[in-house]
């Protein structure tokens, strides 16, 4: 079947693919966001062991969809894997040690004799919940921003040279640090750490049976809001307006356009619903159970989560379809990767297709899965009942 | 290229090699113990015994407490190809990447999904969707082990594959040669079932623990009994897949299989040194080499077990280095002369491309196409030999030691198992020891199989196409050094907190209360 597709169909499946598991995973980064509320939501040991333990029957999935993000990307976009991860070095190791702090925190922070005391294991689940929520979010707003680095492939033919030949090279000597200090990247890493934390205590209030805790959720769900809301609207409104990085379909040269994402909204107006159906969404997730608590509150986490995926699925869109390089250089426009010249070969993403039928499978067993344990809400009388507790 | 910077690599192998193994200290547990938990569970569903149960939850925290730190070293391992080894991802990417993706998709959600299941799910679902989960748990860690096995057993072997001068790197052609190539299936086999011998030693280790403080006896029993038969299949087949590893190494990786026996002069009727001293430090030519002070040889063995044929000829380091026309072997001149063509002749392809020369472009992809099998090479032109030989001590003894305990593993699940039945085990208290110590024993062995591994290939990143020193990322060395650190302290600090909460649970033992839980 997918044989017989076309090399560009088959890399813009491709493309889909990875942003539908970015837009999932920034939907399931509500655990991070949810992880740096612990002592604000939680005043008690058991109200913070009915939140840790909330988050923590979920932090796989996130942790799960992260690696697949990369390990699919790097099947499919290998010139991305080898140019930003080996240049943003310190972007993303940072990410990963907070990952890494992440997964043991869960399991031994309630542990006797756990060595660093369960203080230290919140602090951990905190860094993660702080650093891997803005740092994916400055990472993923370098697809729009751009990054100083030059790739040469024949660099690997040089062997007179005095360095070692490698192919994509860095130019800034912050090695992806200082994608940290522009200021557009760090609005969209605060937008991504903002609505963690809406998404959490949207989550929190679809699952927590705990009356003080339900109160809290409620007046940070404001807090939470507003900068999400003004932070998103600032990366948005100057993503619009912003130049954009344009490939020319027949040259394949990249030049800088104008109004490029505007454009590509126009251009492509199922994108352009997209967004606006996810951001819609969003908001009345939010705003419905700050208007009506009672009844409404449960059914946030939905509407606001479906909107993000939606969202966040329609900006990848936008940055790698309609003729636009998605991780473009600054230092050498010509450097630019975009999905042609950045995929796998026609084979492999075959393959990978075959491979990528099974994702509706696992999706619905994670779906029965889900259901078959979080049949009721949890209060601080179920933890006590079960064996295995974080 | 004279004036390499081998700090770097050097630090990148470094910080590869501390994360893989603390990585690995933890993986092949999680690979056995989903099995033995399993198999309890299955006893526990089918009986309806609740003592049964109660087993099943003691070892399934403590595949909780290991499984987490499994996870959390291992995130690093994935995205360390791009950020350490960027070259790397660029040049196999397209082959390499595939099971890494697919790992995740296929595995990773499975094992991830069924643990919430298998942890939280004692009172909410039925008895045997619980237990479907508890398998699935254990078939999503093994299929996960399949993949990475797969992108390893290729990095030794590439198969399946073609250079593609275009895009100046290795394309995929047929995926089934890749996940059945004969070192891939054997390193698959061998690994998980090792894997099966480590986790059914710590259960029985543990449990010859309880019987030794007169603990828990009938629960030990019978975890010791569950634990030593899939122990003794295990290491049956362990011993068996090892001869098959062995064999693929042998002919694949030639110089990986003399290094391993230390072996310099090749020969027919090769003896295998069953048991040897190297000391004297010696040359031959340039070559440095050390001798034998002392060993224990079977005849003819070395040949057999590389080639099932006792009058095999078995190339050493010496035929390899200097070549050897009778047995069709180049030397590492010719070949890294070779390797260089293969390298100018993609420069001038790409070059002559470019300027719309198509006849000499020609001329120039057919001199690469027939030099390419010696591409990495090329990148070792007036440089020291040397750096083409693995470190033959760590090869040589790491594998003894690792075949050695094999053996050690082999006798212990024997006599266990035999005296368990027997019902005499715990009175047999230097057995009961025996079988706690060597669980530090058992992972020694896993490690070496790794260092016999990959130490043994290097210095090829890809099997003769891609050397470490060319797969780099452009990096300052000090910014891996500090990241080696960070990684270091930070896996250093986990690891204390993961064996101060693992013995604290075992000390506590099974729960007593046993009512509805």
């Amino acid at each position: 079947m997918f044989e017989t597709f076309s090399y560009i169909t088959l890399q813009e499946y491709w493309w889909i693919i990875i942003s539908l598991l970015g837009a999932l995973l920034v939907f399931l980064m509500f655990v991070q966001g949810g992880q740096t509320m612990l002592y604000t939501l939680g005043k008690t040991e058991d109200e913070r062991t009915i939140l840790v333990n909330l988050l923590g029957r979920k932090w796989e999935f996130t942790f799960t969809t992260l690696v697949t993000f990369g390990g699919a990307f790097f099947a499919s976009f290998p010139l991305f894997y080898s140019t930003s991860f080996g240049g943003a070095y310190w972007v993303w190791m940072l990410i990963l040690i907070a990952f890494v702090v992440q997964a043991v925190s869960y399991e031994y922070r309630s542990k006797p004799n756990n060595f660093f005391g369960h203080r230290t294991y919140e602090t951990l689940l905190f860094i993660n919940g702080l650093l891997g929520t803005v740092l994916i979010g400055t990472a993923v707003a370098t697809f729009f921003t751009g990054s100083d680095f030059s790739v040469n492939k024949m660099n690997l033919t040089n062997l007179t040279g005095s360095t070692m030949p490698v192919i994509s090279e860095w130019t800034g000597p912050a090695y992806g640090l200082e994608a940290a200090l522009n200021l557009h990247n760090l609005t969209l890493g605060l937008t991504v750490f903002f609505l963690a934390r809406v998404l959490a205590l949207l989550y929190f209030m679809n699952r927590v049976n705990n009356a003080p805790i339900m109160e809290r959720v409620k007046k940070h769900l404001i807090y939470n809001a507003i900068p999400f809301v003004v932070f998103f609207l600032t990366f948005t409104i100057w993503l619009l307006l912003s130049d954009g990085f344009a490939v020319n379909p027949q040259t394949k040269e990249v030049f800088v356009e104008p109004y490029k994402y505007l454009h590509n909204l126009i251009a492509m107006p199922v994108v352009a619903v997209l967004f606006l159906v996810g951001v819609a969404l969003v908001l009345l997730g939010i705003i419905r159970p700050i208007t009506c608590f009672v009844k409404c509150s449960t059914k946030g986490i939905w509407g606001a989560g479906i909107g993000t995926v939606l969202t966040v699925f329609a900006l990848f869109l936008l940055a790698g379809f309609n003729n636009t390089a998605y991780y473009p250089s600054t230092y050498d426009l010509q450097s630019s990767l975009t999905i042609e010249n950045s995929s796998s070969s026609f084979y492999t993403l075959t393959v990978m297709s075959y491979v990528s039928l099974v994702v509706p499978f696992v999706l619905a067993y994670i779906f029965y899965a889900w259901r078959s344990i979080d049949s009721k809400k949890m209060d601080i009388e179920e933890i006590k009942s079960e064996t295995h507790v974080y | 290229m004279e004036q390499i910077d081998f700090s770097l690599v050097d630090w990148s192998r470094a910080q590869f090699a501390l994360t893989a193994m603390y990585h690995w200290l933890f993986v092949p547990l999680t690979l056995g113990l989903s099995f033995i938990i399993a198999f309890m569970e299955t006893v526990y569903v089918r009986t309806g015994n609740p003592e049964w149960k109660r087993l099943t939850k003691f070892w399934m925290t403590l595949f909780g407490i290991n499984f987490a730190i499994g996870v959390a070293t291992g995130i690093i391992l994935e995205f360390q190809f791009g950020t350490n080894w960027s070259n790397y991802s660029w040049f196999v990417g397209d082959i390499f990447g595939a099971p890494l993706a697919i790992e995740g998709i296929m595995a990773f959600f499975l094992e991830s999904t069924f643990i919430a299941v298998m942890f939280f799910g004692w009172n909410k679902v039925g008895k045997k969707f619980h237990l479907l989960s508890t398998w699935l748990v254990a078939f999503g860690s093994n299929l996960s082990a399949l993949w990475i096995l797969v992108a390893n057993g290729w990095m030794q072997f590439p198969t399946g594959m073609k250079f593609n001068p275009d895009t100046v790197r290795n394309e995929m052609e047929n995926f089934w040669e890749v996940l059945f190539s004969p070192v891939a299936i054997n390193k698959f086999l061998h690994t998980v079932s090792q894997g099966y011998v480590l986790a059914a030693i710590f259960v029985v280790g543990i449990s010859a623990w309880f019987l030794l403080k007169k603990r828990e006896q009938l629960f030990a029993k019978r975890s010791i009994i569950v634990a030593s038969v899939f122990g003794l299949l295990s290491i049956l087949f362990v011993i068996l897949t090892g001869d098959g590893s062995a064999r693929t190494v042998a002919k694949y990786q030639p110089m990986k299989f003399a290094a391993m026996e230390n072996l310099y002069e090749g020969r027919q009727n090769a003896p295998l040194a069953v048991i040897g001293l190297l000391q004297k430090n010696t040359t031959d030519g340039e070559l440095k080499k050390q001798d034998f002070a002392f060993k224990i040889e079977i005849p003819n063995m070395l040949s057999y077990m590389a080639f099932l044929d006792a009058n095999a000829y078995v190339p050493g380091i010496h035929d390899l280095v200097y070549g050897n026309p009778q047995h069709n072997i180049l030397s590492y001149k010719e070949r890294s002369e070779k390797g260089q063509i293969a390298i100018a002749s993609l420069a001038e392809y790409t070059a002559a491309k470019k300027s719309g020369n198509d006849s000499l472009a020609n001329t120039a992809l057919a001199q690469f196409t027939a030099n390419y099998p010696h591409f990495g090479y090329g990148y070792y032109v007036n440089r020291d030999m040397h750096e083409l030989i693995p470190s033959v001590p760590t090869s040589f003894y790491s594998f003894r030691i690792m075949v050695g305990l094999g053996f050690h593993f082999l006798a212990l699940f024997l006599v266990v198992f035999w005296l368990t039945y027997k019902n005499k085990i715990e009175s047999r208290r230097f057995i009961l020891y025996t079988a706690l110590w060597t669980i530090p024993l058992a992972y020694i062995a896993s490690m070496l199989g790794w260092v016999v591994a990959e130490v043994g290939r290097q210095p090829w990143v890809i099997q003769d196409i891609m050397p470490t020193i060319a797969a780099v990322s452009q990096i300052k060395p000090a910014s891996v050094q500090v990241t080696f650190w960070m990684f270091a302290v930070l896996f250093t600090g986990l690891l204390i907190a993961e064996i101060k909460i693992m013995t604290t649970q075992i000390k506590k033992g099974p729960a007593q209360d046993n009512s509805n839980k």
